[in-house]
């Protein structure tokens, strides 16, 4: 696909939550990734989409190893994440950074905005004590916040602007890779447009590569390069993103991109309705865990037996028997 | 801000007046007579009794007992102990340093090894440490203090001999002793005294503070501060801890009393020369001006404690401070 050298290799990486009953200790765990490997190039942006659960944030939080994984492997500028002892990784933290969902919750409530964006900058000691208002100052200017934000707390900001803090935040160490975790799913439309515009900017003047999490395929549209598409844990599809758009070879994707609103109101299209709830992700159906749902016309008893793997198709790499 | 303040003053000046109200009428209504402990020491006429009573102002109707005692207050003045003939004032000004002592001993165990055991609990949340410290813990909440008391007095201070178990110094110590000499013998005789209430109430510190804790550390800014590269202790005391402390502050308010009543079973069980005694002695005696006395300066420290956490709250949190 990419013959960039990978920045970041991630190799069949599994993420299970053990949950725990109130009389068992042990039920069968959820399966929120279960074996996704992909790449990611130098300055390359990648989208990573599916809907809500299927496993898109636990991704991007255990490749970062905010969560311990289960099993597979994560290269990042050749340190494998997760053999690294915790001094090496806070060391390598400030190389990858990422900028969280929600823009509430994500910063402390009792830290000035400037102490926030500051600790990273002490921790990682990227600035004589003296310079670090100044540093704080500009970061806050990039992202579009007056300097005097630094004195106040996040309650006094929107949103908008609390995603903008919480950038500012990552981008304070100078990372090199920035995992965004659907960073405007909870804004309003008008800001997502300009948060978007924001991230798309610092990612081409600071030559950022970016793991871009949505649910929404015309944000990851504006930004990626490449999507992979994940249905309960695993990679579905995976392909530039115009072809992608443009002829989805996996019946899951298709049906993502029909969801997604259309602009122009003189475009008549079918939208495919997929029929009852995503599976339980601690009990995922056999062969193509998508088969319950799936609507192609091809679809046959190999389909419930036989899980698809990855495979070649035009443009795409898909996980359907009938892709072509 | 200020409009705040001055009303949850007002609030706090009424909750007092009426838990005064309360407290006159209702300890008038029990059953007992002030005079019953004085005609016991010896037989009296019933022109004696008169006098004694016209004198405490104990004839006059209810009502009129009231003003002369609100009136009483209003200067300063608490009334004349019927059992000690000595101004309320006076007793409590002797009583007082020794429970300021026990109580002001035991509140900083609380939130200090209560504080930082509940929080050391939540890092170690299910692991065998916090098992054990919740089990002794709950332990020591379950057993009354005057059991506790009993017990240690007789085992530590009788059968071993190894502490002082009664009263707060020495009636032996020559009078030529120094400072340290005596601020020695004080300390030994407060050694169980204050370990008997730390144990009774210590627990509910810990509860409060784990929980609090374990909240804090599920919050997503913790995992930001994860994300920043901070060192684990950094994260869990710079950034959780200090956000757990604040449901704390609670508790701090409610514990304020006992700085001054300690607590009534404790004081008597060890002969401690507090007001908890004093308290105990006047209530078996029905001698209202002590009784009226002690719990007017409980209720002012319960009302005042109520205050104190509020505006502390107020202060220390930048989402309920006031920019102006």
């Amino acid at each position: 696909m990419s013959d960039h050298r990978g920045l970041l290799e991630v190799v069949d990486l599994v993420k299970h939550f053990r949950t725990t009953g109130l009389f068992r200790t042990t039920a069968s765990p959820v399966r929120a990734v279960d074996g996704v490997s992909f790449t990611i190039a130098q300055g390359e942006t990648l989208g990573l989409v599916g809907e809500s659960g299927c496993g898109k944030s636990t991704v991007g939080r255990t490749i970062l190893r905010l969560e311990e994984p289960t099993g597979g492997s994560v290269q990042f500028e050749g340190h494998d994440i997760f053999s690294l002892t915790p001094s090496e990784l806070r060391t390598l933290r400030r190389r990858m950074q990422i900028v969280f969902q929600d823009p509430y919750g994500s910063l402390n409530p009792r830290m000035r905005v400037g102490r926030a964006v500051a600790e990273g900058i002490e921790i990682h000691r990227l600035a004589p004590r003296a310079e670090i208002p100044e540093r704080v100052g500009s970061l806050l200017a990039e992202v579009g916040l007056d300097p005097d934000a630094a004195e106040r707390y996040p309650h006094e900001f929107s949103g908008g602007q609390r995603q903008r803090i919480g950038i500012a935040r990552a981008l304070a160490v100078e990372p090199v890779f920035l995992v965004c975790d659907e960073p405007v799913s909870s804004l309003d439309v008008s800001v997502q447009a300009q948060v978007v515009n924001l991230l798309a900017e610092l990612q081409r003047a600071r030559g950022l590569s970016l793991l871009f999490i949505a649910h929404d395929l015309a944000i990851v549209r504006q930004l990626a390069q490449r999507t992979l598409v994940m249905y309960l844990g695993r990679v579905v599809e995976t392909a530039p993103t115009e072809s992608l758009l443009a002829t989805p070879r996996h019946p899951y994707t298709q049906a993502l991109i029909s969801a997604a609103p259309e602009p122009d109101p003189t475009v008549t299209r079918s939208r495919i309705v997929l029929g009852g709830e995503p599976p339980s992700p601690s009990a995922p159906p056999s062969g193509c865990a998508f088969h319950p749902r799936c609507f192609h016309p091809k679809k046959d008893t190999r389909c419930q037996r036989e899980r698809p793997e990855l495979r070649q198709v035009g443009d795409s790499a898909a996980a359907c028997h009938h892709a072509e | 801000m200020t409009r705040w303040l001055i009303g949850r003053t007002a609030q706090a000046a009424i909750t007092f007046l009426v838990a005064a109200v309360l407290m006159f009428f209702l300890m008038r209504l029990t059953p007992g007579d002030p005079l019953a402990r004085l005609m016991g020491d010896r037989p009296m006429t019933s022109e004696e009794v008169a006098t004694l009573r016209g004198l405490y102002g104990l004839d006059q109707p209810l009502p009129s007992q009231f003003t002369r005692f609100v009136a009483g207050l209003a200067q300063g003045d608490l009334g004349t102990s019927i059992e000690y003939r000595t101004p309320v004032t006076t007793l409590i000004r002797q009583r007082l340093p020794a429970s300021l002592l026990l109580g002001g001993t035991v509140l900083l165990l609380n939130f200090t090894l209560g504080v930082w055991l509940g929080a050391l609990q939540a890092v170690r949340l299910g692991k065998p440490l916090d098992r054990w410290l919740s089990t002794i813990s709950l332990a020591g909440f379950a057993v009354p203090s005057f059991w506790l008391g009993l017990i240690l007095a007789w085992l530590v201070g009788i059968k071993w001999q190894l502490l002082p178990a009664l009263g707060m110094i020495d009636p032996l110590l020559p009078a030529s002793a120094g400072l340290g000499a005596r601020s020695l013998d004080i300390a030994r005789h407060l050694i169980l005294p204050a370990f008997t209430l730390s144990v009774v109430s210590i627990a509910a510190t810990m509860r409060y503070q784990r929980t609090a804790m374990i909240d804090a550390l599920r919050e997503p800014y913790v995992r930001t501060a994860r994300a920043k590269g901070l060192s684990e202790r950094r994260v869990i005391w710079r950034h959780a801890w200090r956000t757990s402390l604040f449901p704390v502050i609670t508790l701090f308010g409610l514990w304020l009393p006992i700085v001054v009543t300690g607590s009534v079973f404790v004081e008597h069980v060890f002969n401690w020369p507090g007001l908890g005694s004093l308290t105990a002695k006047a209530i078996s005696g029905r001698d209202y001006p002590v009784i009226m006395g002690a719990s007017l300066l409980a209720a002012s420290l319960v009302v005042g404690g109520g205050w104190l956490t509020d505006v502390a709250y107020a202060a220390l949190d930048p989402r309920t401070r006031r920019a102006q």
